[in-house]
């Protein structure tokens, strides 16, 4: 699916989460239950916090000598049979799948999720292009049948209550009995099943991302829980995988160490149910699996952010942890955010890839509590990217004047004590007389933003510092 | 300039680097001759213990494990297992040798078929290459010994495992593979598998049987 | 008998970093901090003072913030211990000054001197001080909210539920979520008020939850924050910081209370 950005519109999209009685009520279960499973799952492996420096340190070595890895990942690929794709933009990249989609004569082509292909605008492309493409992750298939794009990076219907998922298989899977009761998760699931099977095994051409690419064997690596990544990959005659340049990793060694973190973080599993290494297209000798092999490797931005102040976010595995334990995501769900990467890895990734003008929202949508860093995986420094995304709109001018005037008013006296003193000394004497009989005041002039939703104390009438010196003449 | 000189110039330009730096050069050919380990758990070490930890771990993933003292008690294990399900006594397999050596003909109403899947099979039957008992996750290598599409397709998945190919850590099992294929080659697909197949996308309630198998059923031959 | 060591850092001098918040809105906060460190054998000193910076940088305003920063390091130099009573303002001298000054090689020795005889009150009183007695009494049931800087920049937990439990007559019921931000986040609550207001309220009836009568926490942010709500969503919760429970300081009127309401207690 590919819809408009609607970062900008950040605050309107928040005020409708936080009216949606639906979503609130879906929310309710990411909180408690990703954040209670990675817990348990941490506390269950003893060596947990090391690995996480070990996967901090793999990557980081990895960035600092990308371009070297790139080459040797290419060549190991090549030397299984498989064929490496360069792409720069968003653009090249659907291009360079659809041209591989039309020499293989596709009419459908089966999808394993991949955020890379919702950050193209892959499946609108391909659709305008005559070539059908199916979501074959259940998230991702429901919010399809809805035209949406996924609100997690995970958990893509996160958003969906049962009840509308049941509605939706209703609207959308005409073949049903009226009267089939589909009440039951497990009755949905076999129904998707039912459908998607026939799918699989229909499609010319299958589509995965990848959460790793490995240099030492030119492997690409998948972690599902459902096996429809593996059925994507392995049935049709042409798989294609979707990757940008940072998920290269060295070695076999080093994708264990990260996949040793990856899944814990994400839903509190030990390990998802299939991780799949694939390696070029089938053998002369193999009964089964895919004719060609296509690695599309795109850049969109992402080698501009090495060398730099966001280089860290490099870094990310893509596990979801930090959104999962973010209240502000708790509050607003994904789609507030307004395009592919939710969360606070959304909030420092999608300003490097389209632009500070458009998700200028984003990383200051934040309290700066700390949380995600102290959940990922790889110890990314998000709160103080989102600040240093801060940084860079105040030297443009990016934030609205009120608030540069507003800052800059409080700066000159901040920066004068003894006028400061003064200054405050009248506030804390006025506010504190109009205040004395209440305690509080229910509104305040130019602070209706705290006052719309709560009290504000009344100042207790002089400042600490004035009494103080009273007190020590 | 191709689109491939384009980016890693890119990156180049962004790293401060021209690519010919000897010392760079050397760190990632060395990391990648050499592949060291990383931090791994000492969770399933102590062999004697692993294969109770392999065990537990299958079952914490919802699979179910059982054993039998030598392979030529695999073939009644499996019909078992069938009848125990209400399964037909059908099962289809690939070609690996061991399971070949293995005594079919004894259970006489077990339809045994050999070769890739194509969907229409209720129950497979693989050998796996091996497993890590840190999280009770089998290792299977495609090809026509085990057929990749016999772990996927069908309703009931069965894996056959020598108790002495449970290795403690994946970093074992990547050695073995190393050892098998030779530096730096893998067969087309290696499968991790950690219990049956399985999807929380409904209100977070877990359900077994996504895409993939709904039961794994894995047979450890102590022998 | 104290080893020497905690005897001599009890003889200190201290510098009271008040906080812009405690300066203006509750100054009852700053001399409750007064008599914690006097009881515990510090003199305290009250150099001319603003604010930390913190504003300003998370603002993205660097060069005010390091005007400020300057400002603070120059004031507060000279004392032993630099204290403040809240958790985000010692954050944002010990984490987050390092980082103003970092490509300034001239400042660095120096900055980092100051961070690190920087600390947060109760920090200071348990792992400084190792404060173990304190005179206060406070009969009733209190809960207790982790401010998101005093916690994960600071790794301050145990160290006010180590002093509350020496207080006498109180008793501490933890709220569900005591970890979790409360909505405030500096300028986010004006920026963001909806977010904020919903993140607030969640917070608000996890208090309430406990039946605990009065709400404690280390930041006067985030209790002006959390007392501003349980107001208006009609909880009957005082709020307060925790000094003037430690310090027995108790008798004005709680956080947005007016003296009428807290007469009749």
């Amino acid at each position: 699916m590919s819809a408009p950005i609607t970062s900008t519109r950040f605050k309107q999209n928040a005020r409708e989460a936080l009216a949606d009685a639906t979503l609130q009520q879906a929310l309710k279960f990411v909180e408690v239950n990703f954040i209670s499973r990675r817990r348990e799952a941490a506390e269950r492996l003893p060596e947990f916090e090391a690995l996480r420096d070990a996967a901090r340190d793999i990557k980081d070595h990895t960035l600092a000598h990308l371009d070297l890895y790139l080459e040797a990942y290419e060549r190991r690929v090549q030397a299984a049979g498989g064929e490496v794709h360069f792409a720069l933009t968003a653009e090249e990249a659907r291009d360079i799948v659809l041209a591989i989609c039309r020499q293989a004569g596709a009419k459908t082509v089966t999808k394993g999720k991949s955020m890379v292909s919702e950050e193209i605008g892959l499946n609108a492309h391909l659709a305008a292009n005559g070539v059908t493409p199916i979501e074959t992750d259940l998230g991702e298939y429901l919010i399809q049948i809805r035209g949406e794009m996924p609100s997690h990076i995970i958990a893509p219907a996160v958003h969906l209550t049962k009840d509308q998922i049941e509605a939706d298989f209703r609207r959308v899977h005409a073949h049903l009995a009226p009267d089939r009761s589909l009440v039951e998760p497990t009755t949905m699931l076999t129904e998707a099943r039912n459908v998607l099977r026939e799918r699989f095994l229909a499609a010319d051409v299958g589509i995965t991302g990848a959460n790793f690419l490995v240099a030492e064997t030119g492997t690409s690596i998948i972690v599902t829980n459902e096996g429809n990544g593996d059925l994507t990959q392995t049935l049709p005659k042409v798989h294609i995988v979707l990757a940008t340049i940072e998920k290269l990793v060295p070695t076999l060694e080093d994708a264990t160490q990260l996949l040793r973190v990856l899944a814990r973080s994400a839903t509190g599993q030990e390990i998802s149910v299939y991780s799949t290494f694939s390696t070029g297209p089938r053998r002369a000798s193999d009964p089964d699996g895919p004719a060609e092999y296509h690695v599309v490797i795109l850049d969109n931005g992402r080698s501009a952010m090495l060398g730099g102040a966001f280089q860290d976010m490099l870094r990310c595995i893509r596990c979801g942890a930090c959104m999962n334990h973010c209240p502000i995501y708790h509050a607003v769900g994904g789609h507030a955010y307004g395009w592919v990467y939710p969360g606070p890895m959304g909030a420092v990734l999608t300003p490097s890839l389209i632009g500070i003008e458009e998700a200028g929202h984003l990383p200051n949508a934040s309290t700066f509590c700390g949380r995600c860093e102290e959940v990922c995986p790889v110890r990314i420094p998000l709160p103080r990217m989102m600040r240093a995304w801060r940084e860079r709109e105040f030297e443009r001018h990016l934030s609205p004047a009120t608030v540069r005037s507003g800052l800059a008013f409080w700066a000159y006296f901040a920066t004068r004590p003894r006028l400061y003193g003064a200054a405050t000394a009248m506030a804390a004497f006025a506010l504190g007389l109009i205040g004395r009989l209440r305690g509080r005041f229910r509104w305040l002039p130019l602070a209706q933003g705290w006052t719309r939703h709560r009290d504000f104390p009344a100042p207790e009438g002089s400042t600490f510092q004035a009494q103080w010196r009273r007190r020590k003449r | 300039m191709t689109t491939r000189d384009t980016i890693l110039a890119s990156i180049r330009r962004s790293l401060g680097v021209s690519g010919d730096e000897a010392p760079r050069r050397a760190a990632v050919a060395e990391r990648l001759a050499r592949h060291p380990h990383g931090v791994i758990p000492a969770r399933g070490r102590r062999e004697q213990e692993r294969l109770a930890v392999f065990r537990s771990m299958v079952e914490l993933a919802a699979g179910t494990v059982e054993e039998v003292a030598r392979g030529d008690g695999v073939p009644a294990a499996v019909a078992a297992f069938l009848r125990a399900h209400n399964l037909p006594l059908a099962v289809r397999r690939g070609a690996d040798a061991r399971l070949d050596a293995m005594p079919w003909a004894r259970e006489r109403t077990l339809d045994v078929a050999v070769g890739p899947s194509d969907g229409s099979d209720l129950v497979a039957l693989s050998h796996a290459f091996g497993a890590a008992a840190e999280t009770g996750t089998l290792m299977l290598t495609s090809g026509a010994d085990n057929p990749t599409t016999l772990n996927f397709l069908p309703d009931s998945h069965i894996v056959v495992l020598q108790a002495s190919d449970i290795a403690g850590d994946y970093e074992t099992l990547w050695g073995r593979l190393r050892e098998r294929y030779g530096a730096g080659t893998m067969p087309r697909t290696v499968n991790w598998i950690t219990g049956p197949s399985r999807s929380a996308d409904i209100e977070q309630t877990l359900i077994l049987g996504a895409h993939g198998p709904r039961r794994l059923h894995v047979i450890v031959v102590k022998e | 008998m104290l080893a020497a060591e905690t005897q001599s850092k009890r003889g200190a001098r201290v510098g009271l970093f008040v906080t812009c918040l405690v300066d203006l809105i509750r100054p009852s906060v700053g001399f409750a901090a007064v008599k914690l460190l006097e009881d515990a054998g510090c003199t305290v000193e009250v150099p001319r003072q603003t604010c930390c910076g913190q504003p300003a940088f998370n603002s993205g305003d660097r060069a005010t913030a390091r005007a400020i920063a300057e400002q603070v390091i120059a004031a507060f130099e000279p004392y032993d211990y630099v204290v403040a009573p809240s958790g985000s303002c010692a954050g944002m001298v010990k984490v987050h000054y390092p980082e103003l000054f970092h490509s300034d090689p001239d400042w660095l020795p120096r900055v980092d001197r100051f961070c690190a005889k920087t600390f947060e009150l109760v920090s200071f009183l348990i792992d400084v001080l190792d404060v173990t007695d304190l005179a206060a009494s406070f009969f009733g049931i209190v809960t207790y909210h982790d401010a998101c800087s005093g916690l994960r920049e600071l790794g301050i937990r145990a160290q006010p539920r180590r002093l509350l439990g020496r207080v006498k007559g109180l008793n501490l019921a933890e709220m569900r979520d005591a970890d979790v931000c409360c909505g405030f986040g500096g300028t986010f609550c004006v920026k963001y008020p909806e977010i904020s207001n919903a993140i607030v309220a969640k917070k608000a009836d996890h208090i309430a939850a406990t039946g605990a009568g009065t709400l404690l926490a280390g930041d006067l942010g985030c209790l002006m924050n959390m007392a501003g709500k349980l107001q208006r969503a009609g909880y009957v919760v005082r709020a307060r910081h925790v000094a003037e429970v430690l310090a027995g300081m108790t008798d004005q009127p709680a956080i947005g209370e007016s003296r009428r309401a807290a007469a009749k207690e």
